[in-house]
């Protein structure tokens, strides 16, 4: 997919002025924020399982080459052919080799984000196989031609009433507008390409690394139905994913509903360990895992590794003040919201998401729910550090930083000057005792007022009580 | 978190590193990528010991009586649930819910299930993996989860997993016996019994749903529209 995430304030912009978009937004908001507070009352102690998801994603981050080796091993002693690699070219490189040994011709897609982040189904339709997207949310954007706005509720930036066009002009079927109805409609269309498709390609929760699996998480069934019928079945996922044990697993699978949904529990959680059996009925007959690393591994060990933890359930953005105002696609890559605004410049490239970092109001509700209690705001601020250090920050911030800098380090020119400005402000607010415009702060005065000081600063203030010079 | 200050050359240290040059031809992705994980490792334990040990979480709350519980949390799922005293039974109970839902009375069940008297109560059943025109599929379950009113269905031989999965209707039968506290407990019962572990694991909890279409819940998405399941013990 490509990223866009430079245009943040342009896009933003436009989302504000959306007024269906707007109510979507509001929509999805009381939802998962409500349905998240509910769903973890149900834990006796849901910040003692907090703290236990996260002590396991530090666990495995701090010999994550091990555990990789040990689930590799697992993996292929129960028949599943392990693959690795760098970047997005890659992955494609070794999904169509796989697609163009087994002869595939149609491939049932479950959703999966690191598919977005590497633009598989353009590279696979390229080699000749078609590739159908079975969420419904994902196969809605498939016939949209859209990326999706949420990584947990991919669609939730469009109403009811364009998915009833969009499926009225793609299938010919009289326009409906119930849910249920439309919901129908598309497992109607959908179920032929299960039973007809050569390939499956789903994501992973999680790699469990004591017996080898695939784990999955699913509500609809789609991602069953793709890691069942089909002959091959391709699991394509970021090295970070793996876990220790299936006890490990459960645990995080407490919270991952809970975050995402406010589920206690998904649907639907497939353990997948190997190909089909000596008197299975069904399954694939080959299962290929592809492990990309995609910048990944370059965060080891730094100021950043903590984002590594993250379990994919949108509980950062859904609580976000900045998501909540401008939807999903102005961040302009497949994460957005919090945890993409970390994401995104990492993986993609600092200088394509110079917006990203800084398109924050840093008050900390994402860190607060965070089920593995990545420290969101902070690494926020890291990355706004480390573009200032690589020069990536326009010239006069930079400049208005280095004046600060040198007056905040010298207390008695720092008192001089704010006194001066104290008075200043104080005489400019005159009567009103608010300022409404500053030049330079256009923007900022757009919305709100600024109450003027009071005539002098603190510290004058006690020297005068005090009867000190 | 709170970060110690440190020096801008520290820092700079720290930050990811964007790689160097195109690697060589010999190296492949995986030596690549081990190799960079392998530098940035900070652990030495040998992983095994935490895998033949695994580590619990927090408990979740003890459940003293697991049938009313797993019931409360099934119907919580939307799937619904009825008792019956012994396996006998079991044949009338579907087809008393068959009719209420106003169903056909066909289905295909796992192979297991083939001994008992489905033709007395006028129900024509298959005993096969069910297709994608069967309307009900009839499973057993390895074991039922209190804690959250999930079936744990594995696959194998007699055990086909498309018939949780592809028929509209599934009825699934559990005796009392298998019911679990905990995930965890039902996993640990896994690694007891199983011989070869299965090629797929599903918990499954109540009806395929999805929330897609304007974030309203709808039952039945590509899985199947109703789950009942029958209790059977004493």
């Amino acid at each position: 997919m490509e990223v866009k995430a430079v245009e943040f304030v342009r896009k933003a912009h436009e989302a504000l002025h959306n007024p269906r978009l707007q109510e979507a937004l509001r929509r999805t908001e009381a939802k998962f924020v409500q349905g998240r507070r509910e769903a973890l009352r149900h834990l006796e102690d849901p910040d003692a399982v907090r703290r236990h998801a996260t002590a396991i994603r530090d666990t495995v981050l701090r010999q994550l080459d091990a555990w990789l080796i040990h689930f590799e091993r697992q993996a292929q002693a129960r028949g599943a052919t392990v693959h690795w690699a760098e970047d997005g070219r890659e992955v494609a490189r070794i999904l169509t080799d796989i697609a163009r040994r087994h002869g595939v011709r149609k491939a049932v897609k479950s959703k999966s984000m690191v598919s977005e982040e590497v633009g598989l189904n353009a590279a696979l339709e390229a080699a000749g196989v078609q590739v159908v997207e079975t969420d419904l949310g994902e196969y809605i954007l498939q016939l949209a031609e859209e990326p999706p706005s949420h990584i947990v509720a991919p669609v939730l930036h469009k109403t009811r009433d364009e998915i009833a066009d969009l499926f009225a002009r793609h299938h010919g079927r009289p326009r409906k507008t119930d849910t249920a109805a439309l919901t129908r409609e598309a497992r109607e269309f959908l179920r032929p390409h299960f039973l007809s498709a050569d390939m499956g390609i789903s994501g992973a929760n999680f790699l469990v690394a004591e017996t080898g699996s695939v784990l999955i998480v699913t509500n609809e069934g789609n991602g069953r139905l793709a890691t069942t019928l089909p002959r091959v079945h391709v699991a394509i996922t970021g090295i970070e994913k793996v876990v220790p044990t299936l006890e490990d697993a459960a645990t995080l699978l407490r919270l991952l509903p809970r975050s995402a949904t406010g589920q206690d529990i998904t649907n639907y959680v497939s353990l997948l360990t190997g190909t089909k059996q000596a008197g299975d009925a069904d399954g694939p007959e080959h299962f290929h895992i592809i492990l990309l690393d995609n910048g990944r591994s370059r965060l080891l060990g730094s100021e950043l590794e903590p984002i590594l933890r993250c379990i994919r359930c949108g509980a950062c953005m859904n609580h976000c003040p900045v998501y909540q105002s401008v939807g999903g696609h102005a961040y302009g890559w497949v994460y957005p919201g919090p945890m993409g605004s970390i994401l995104t410049p990492l993986l993609a490239g600092l200088e394509r998401a110079t917006p990203l970092p800084n398109a924050s109001t840093l008050c900390g509700r994402c860190a607060e729910v965070c089920p593995v209690n990545i420290p969101l705001a902070d690494l926020l601020r890291e990355l706004r550090h480390v573009q200032q250090v690589r020069g990536l920050r326009p010239r006069l911030e930079t400049l208005s930083l280095r004046l600060w800098r040198a007056l905040v380090l010298r207390p008695r020119l720092y008192h001089a000057v704010m006194g001066m400005a104290a008075w200043l402000l104080t005489r400019l607010a005159g009567a009103r005792g608010r300022l409404c415009r500053l030049p330079g702060a256009a923007g900022w005065f757009a919305h709100r007022d600024l109450p003027a000081p009071a005539g002098e600063t603190f510290l004058a203030a006690w020297a005068r009580r005090r009867g000190k010079p | 978190m709170v970060r110690p200050p440190r020096s801008a050359g520290a820092r700079r240290r720290n930050l990811p590193c964007r790689l160097g040059a195109p690697p060589g031809q010999t190296m492949s992705a995986r030596e690549r990528i081990l190799g960079r994980l392998a530098a940035a490792r900070r652990d030495d334990t040998p992983v095994a010991a935490r895998v033949e040990n695994p580590v619990r979480g927090p408990a979740t709350p003890h459940c003293s009586d697991p049938a009313s519980r797993f019931t409360e949390r099934a119907r919580q799922l939307a799937s619904t649930v009825a008792r019956v005293a012994d396996f006998s039974a079991v044949p009338a109970e579907v087809a008393r819910y068959l009719d209420a839902e106003g169903l056909p009375r066909r289905l295909a069940a796992w192979p297991e299930f083939a001994k008992l008297a489905w033709q007395a109560v006028g129900i024509e059943a298959v005993f096969r993996p069910a297709g994608a025109d069967d309307p009900v599929g009839l499973t057993g379950v390895f074991a039922a989860i209190c804690e959250t009113g999930t079936l744990m269905v594995t696959s194998g031989e007699g055990t086909p997993a498309t018939t949780s999965l592809l028929p509209e209707t599934h009825i699934a039968v559990v005796p009392v016996q298998r019911l679990v506290p905990t995930l965890e407990d039902a996993f640990a019962l896994l690694r007891r019994e199983a011989a070869i572990w299965p090629r797929a694991v599903n918990l499954i909890s109540g009806p395929s749903r999805t929330a897609d279409i304007e974030q309203t819940v709808t039952l039945g998405a590509h899985g199947p529209y109703r789950v009942h399941i029958i209790l059977v013990g004493p």
